[in-house]
């Protein structure tokens, strides 16, 4: 795979009263970030299932952004804190999978941070281009994790739920 | 109920890397409780293992099944046609059901996913706590309920130590003293004369130090 033209391949799970609605006010704002990030909209991220995590990376993401509420403001009072915990006992699991954790990232955005959430979304596509792809895809010269390209925009979730 | 803990995944994938598939076996009752070896645990092990088996150029394929019991044989009949299926099992069951399986299927290699570690309770969301470590001759009701045998650290039957220091023990400070504990228990339901009673010897031949036990029901046997 050519590193240079290397566009990072990106599920962000946003919750529906934060970081859905600042990314819907990024939109409006016309602020850019890359076209690699596939935003898959959340009740709460207290709501995402762990597996969902591990069958991004199993599926060849090559990161996962979860961005909850501010700690404080999530709308169902403690789910973005219970996220918070699965996503640092999910990084670890990564890592000893031999998947770098710091691929799987945890922010905390209100509605009204659209700039932040752009910034937070360009750090972390920062963060994996130094990484390099996801390292399953590299050791299969990305044959056949190819199947992301394939993925209808607004079905990545049933491709979530599915094993390879 | 019996308490597990995940291996990591280094350890279980050096044990199954040498195979083709490998089926990841759950198990309904204890380790599903305790968080450990249940549907989800299943779910998450076998993708880590994808993941570490494609890392490492190698297609194993990581199937999974979980059954309601694996330390009884009319539950584990239910998994034959997905353990044909396999190469080899990594049982996420406690260290009795990675046995029943092994005995069950004497031709198909099988691997422990966990590290069984005690038989407790739930102490509070996220916390297990150890509570009897099967002695064979259980003296609960002496001291009110409260077992000196696995909770104080020198297993003393005629306590307190006199090492305690602000109730906690003197070998490990993160645990209460259990004869304070037995104490004010005792005292709480009115039994605390029996705080002075003298308990002879334990017989450890009862325990897993005379030999793993088997118990025999003649009435049950056909
Ligand atoms: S006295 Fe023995 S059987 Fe009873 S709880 Fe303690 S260790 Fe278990
Ligand atoms: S301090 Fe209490 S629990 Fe610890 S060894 Fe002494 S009597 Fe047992």
């Amino acid at each position: 795979m050519n590193d240079k033209a290397f566009e990072p391949k990106i599920i962000a799970f946003c919750c529906h009263y934060c970081a859905y609605a600042s990314a819907d006010l990024a939109g409006s704002m016309r602020l850019q970030y890359p076209s690699g990030v596939r935003i898959i909209r959340t009740p709460c991220t207290g709501r995402l299932e762990v597996e969902y995590y591990m069958r991004a990376f199993e599926n060849g993401a090559d990161g996962v952004l979860v961005a909850g509420c501010l700690e404080g403001g999530c709308h169902f009072i403690e789910g973005n804190l219970f996220a918070k915990k699965r996503v640092n006992a999910i990084r670890d699991i990564l890592q000893e999978s031999g998947i770098e954790k710091e691929r799987l990232r945890m922010v905390n955005i209100s509605a009204a941070m659209a700039t932040t959430l752009a910034t937070v979304i360009n750090e972390m596509v920062n963060t994996i281009k130094e990484l390099g792809p996801n390292p399953i895809r590299k050791t299969n010269n990305g044959t056949d994790v190819e199947f992301w390209e394939s993925i209808p925009p607004g079905k990545e979730f049933e491709i979530l739920n599915s094993q390879q | 109920m019996i308490v597990a803990q995940r291996k990591k995944i280094p350890e279980i994938f050096d044990s199954i890397q040498d195979h083709k598939s490998v089926l990841v076996l759950g198990c309904g009752t204890c380790v599903t409780v305790c968080l450990a070896g249940g549907e989800r645990e299943v779910s998450i092990i076998s993708s880590a293992l994808r993941i570490a088996s494609r890392k490492a150029g190698k297609k194993i394929k990581v199937n999974e099944f979980t059954i309601e019991r694996q330390c009884d044989n009319v539950f584990i009949e239910g998994a034959t046609e997905e353990i044909k299926k396999n190469d080899a099992v990594l049982s996420l069951g406690c260290g009795a059901g990675v046995q029943a399986i092994a005995e069950r299927y004497p031709e198909t290699p099988v691997y422990a996913g966990l590290d069984t570690a005690f038989l407790g309770i739930l102490e509070s969301r996220g916390v297990w706590a150890e509570k009897c470590m099967q002695c064979g001759e259980c003296v609960l009701s002496d001291f009110g309920g409260i077992c000196p045998v696995t909770r104080c650290a020198k297993h003393m039957l005629n306590g307190p130590c006199g090492g305690s220091r602000e109730d906690r023990c003197e070998i490990r400070a993160d645990q209460p003293c259990a004869w304070q504990l037995i104490y004010k228990r005792l005292k709480n339901i009115d039994q605390v004369d029996k705080i002075s009673k003298e308990h002879p010897i334990k017989d450890w031949s009862k325990s897993i130090n005379g030999g793993s036990r088997t118990i025999i029901r003649e009435d049950h046997r056909i």
